[in-house]
């Protein structure tokens, strides 16, 4: 028999992201490179550890190689324990068939006896496609105060952005009494931030009716949310007033990366209380070279700078060759910026060639037709050819 | 015979030459100073022996070894936290009065109980004033193939007489045998020297211990190299790759400066053979608004505002607003104050320059500002 632990985390990171694009042909979203040295995965995965919880099931499903090899044995995050630690769950057959994960509950749902062997008063829920920085113990006890059965943080969006989100309407004490996934006219402004606490005996119950319900579509927030306030359980919104960003396409990604050399974004990566862990590479401290001109930037190990830097993310073993200009762009680990080349409002995945004087992206007030102007992304592992051009907005998958 | 590197076993010796550092090592071993960024000069023997395919290493230490036992931890980071073989750390070991070694013959004995422990045939020895990216096969493979009782590892070079005053020198026959040892000696030019890393079999290494304590010897340099070179047959090992001898603070300040130059970045850290070392989960490394960075080398977790150049940054360092770092090694954790100007020192960790300061020295004596300290 294991040890009891109070609460358990299990984290969605199965989804294809498929509106990244390029960027997750071969790697599922929350491995997707971010932050200079981080993946996505990498923040709710500290934040677990630093807020005490030390068992987290990942349940994962597309491309999931990069991701496995990522977690490994969860030393990174402290999350190797004798027991408890992070255990990568993948569909799996049993006696009566194999299955897919068919949607979020469902994920959950065929993972109940990894759950039970912690047997916890309490699961919480996560996505493996968001940045933030957030204590779950505090919205834990909070669940214990309010004596709840489900807990949903809420983040107070801006009236104009609440219709990009679910929005929860609350009475004065924040119970939630109903909810509209990205209404036209939104009668609140707390967005659900996709982490939800359950007392597991209740969300147990739920995730076994739900399953044996066949027009269900097996997913929280479509059933067992809605089927809990209809049962009348007690569901309360925990308000989150951090900075706290999905990252589910590629301009929110792109714009996330930007935040973290933005002075006025509170996201702090340099707090030694509450560290971002991940995997680091073993790699040399960057060296920067005499012609070099770095400006709001990050850069990590293992670079080779003599180029022009600003306003971008430069990943672990990333060379940018003498007069290469980088401008507002994200390199991704590996990335060879040849001499000359120029890129601009741009994404370079791993290990991404970009040949001499090519022109990757560009800026938008060189644009005249405001509406063919994006962030350009060039796929993982891709050669561009010597002065060759990514318009802005592409999105390339092949050699150039 | 092609060399099985399974059968080898490393032995580290993490306080030899702490005196040539002076400040560096006075609170830490040889072994733990701080070097390139974000390393300390124990990772280069020890990547270097797992490298080769070595996964059982002793680290031999004498004093002041906190450092080296909170950085070396389990081992975890050179893979050799291991079922089998793996990283083991020695501090002294003995009755009340010899428990503190006076030579490397001493030390190796304080030893006796691991060493006797391994299954390994063949000894690999190394110092960690050396730094360098080694592969010990083709050394060991030498040292079998040519029935050598030691095999020394050796650079013949053009060298002052302060960088040979600090070192063994060989004098070496056609047939690369050594003809006679020189210890210490006051002569500059080309000469031989030692590398301070040595191979042998574990059988003549038990037996020269065994008989050296035996006769009270306690220097391997003195009472076996020099002693016993015509009865013994000790061969070298030319090494040319690219390499730093540290024996002086001013020889430990051009390393770290030669590491800024990427080419000889690259020979030091070369792919797929890694120098490992601990892991401290720092953010990037973040430039800002109106920083100024070139010609240097800079680990994660800095945050650099001012301008830095031709300097060797380590990880957590701040560089406040309108400060100059010129010409610099600033350890981990030092913080400048906004407009502070730098120019040839050196900073221990945790070092804290106010705003406003200007510090100076001269490339031949650059100033060491000592662990924790404030100015």
């Amino acid at each position: 028999m294991f040890n009891k632990k109070e609460c358990v985390a299990m984290l969605l990171a199965g989804g294809q992201g498929s509106r990244l694009y390029a960027l997750t042909q071969s790697v599922a979203k929350p491995a997707v490179p971010f932050g200079a040295k981080y993946r996505i995965i990498d923040f709710p995965l500290s934040n677990c550890v630093n807020s005490g919880i030390d068992t987290v099931g990942v349940l994962t499903q597309y491309q999931p190689f990069v991701l496995n090899e990522y977690i490994g044995n969860g030393q990174p995050w402290d999350l190797d324990r004798i027991h408890g630690g992070v255990h990568v769950l993948p569909p799996y057959q049993t006696a009566s068939g194999a299955d897919w994960y068919s949607g979020t509950a469902n994920a959950i749902y065929q993972n109940i006896s990894f759950v039970d062997r912690y047997d916890p008063e309490y699961v919480v829920i996560l996505s493996g496609d968001h940045i933030y920085k957030m204590d779950y113990n505090k919205m834990l006890n909070y669940h214990k105060a309010k004596k709840a059965d489900a807990t949903i943080a809420v983040l107070d969006v801006p009236k104009e952005e609440a219709s990009r989100f679910g929005i929860m309407i609350t009475d004065e004490e924040d119970n939630i009494i109903d909810f509209e996934e990205k209404p036209k006219n939104p009668r609140s402004t707390l967005a659900s931030m996709g982490i939800y606490i359950f007392t597991w005996k209740k969300l147990r119950e739920y995730l076994i009716a739900n399953e044996n319900d066949k027009e269900a579509s097996k997913d929280f927030g479509k059933n067992i949310i809605p089927d809990m306030r209809e049962a009348g359980e007690k569901l309360v919104a925990y308000r989150f007033d951090g900075y706290w960003k999905d990252v589910g396409t590629i301009d929110s990604l792109w714009e996330a990366n930007m935040d973290l050399i933005n002075p006025n974004i509170p996201i702090d990566l340099y707090d030694p209380a509450w560290k971002i862990y991940s995997r680091n590479p073993v790699l040399p401290p960057q060296c920067i070279g005499p012609d070099a001109e770095i400006q709001n930037s990050m850069v990590t190990e293992g670079c080779v700078i003599n180029g022009s830097v600003e306003f971008s993310m430069i990943s672990e073993g990333v060379t940018v060759e003498k007069g290469a200009v980088i401008y507002d762009s994200i390199l991704m680990p590996g990335a060879v910026i040849k001499a000359g080349a120029k890129v601009e409002y741009a994404i370079v995945g791993e290990n991404t060639v970009i040949g001499e004087n090519a022109q990757i992206g560009a800026r938008p007030e060189t644009i005249e037709d405001k509406d063919s102007w994006g962030v350009a992304v060039v796929g993982h592992n891709i050669t561009v050819s010597d002065g060759g051009t990514v318009a802005p907005k592409a999105i390339i998958y092949e050699n150039i | 015979m092609e060399v099985n590197m399974g059968n080898v076993l490393g032995l580290v010796f993490a306080n030899m030459h702490d005196m040539t550092l002076g400040d560096l090592t006075k609170n830490r071993t040889m072994g733990s100073v701080l070097f390139g960024g974000r390393y300390r000069l124990i990772d280069f023997p020890v990547s270097n022996m797992v490298n080769s395919g070595i996964s059982e290493v002793g680290v031999i230490t004498k004093s002041n070894y906190q450092s080296l036992l909170d950085h070396l931890g389990s081992a975890r980071e050179w893979d050799l936290a291991r079922k089998k073989g793996g990283l083991y750390i020695l501090p002294p070991f003995g009755n009340v009065e010899s428990t503190l070694y006076r030579g490397r013959i001493e030390a190796l004995y304080g030893a006796m109980s691991f060493i006797k422990n391994s299954r390994a045939k063949y000894v690999v020895l190394s110092d960690c004033d050396v730094v360098t990216n080694i592969d010990y096969k083709p050394i060991v493979q030498q040292h079998i193939d040519s029935g050598a009782d030691i095999t020394a590892v050796v650079h013949t070079g053009v060298y002052t007489s302060d960088e040979v005053k600090t070192s063994t020198v060989f004098n070496v026959r056609e047939d690369k045998t050594v003809s006679s040892v020189l210890i210490m000696p006051d002569i500059s030019g080309t000469c031989t020297i030692s590398l301070n890393m040595f191979v042998m079999s574990m059988d003549f290494m038990l037996d020269m211990i065994n008989d050296a304590m035996a006769r009270g010897n306690v220097s391997f340099e003195k009472n076996i190299l020099q002693a016993k070179c015509s009865e013994l047959n000790i061969m070298t090992y030319e090494y040319d790759n690219y390499f730093s001898k540290l024996n002086s603070v001013q020889s430990y300040f051009k390393a770290n400066q030669m590491l800024i130059d990427p080419e000889n970045a690259k020979k030091v850290f070369v792919d797929k053979r890694s120098i490992y070392t601990k892991v401290s989960d720092n953010a990037p490394a973040k430039y800002d608004l109106n920083c100024k960075v070139k010609s240097s080398l800079i680990a994660d977790g800095c945050i650099i505002e001012g301008e830095v150049e031709n300097s060797v940054l380590f990880r957590g360092v701040k560089v406040g607003k309108g400060a100059k770092i010129k010409n610099c090694i600033l350890m981990q954790g030092t913080t400048v104050g906004a407009n502070a100007e730098l120019n040839y020192l050196i900073t221990d960790k945790n070092v804290t320059i106010s705003e406003n300061h200007a510090l100076s020295s001269s490339p031949s004596y650059p100033m060491y500002v000592g662990k924790g300290a404030s100015v």
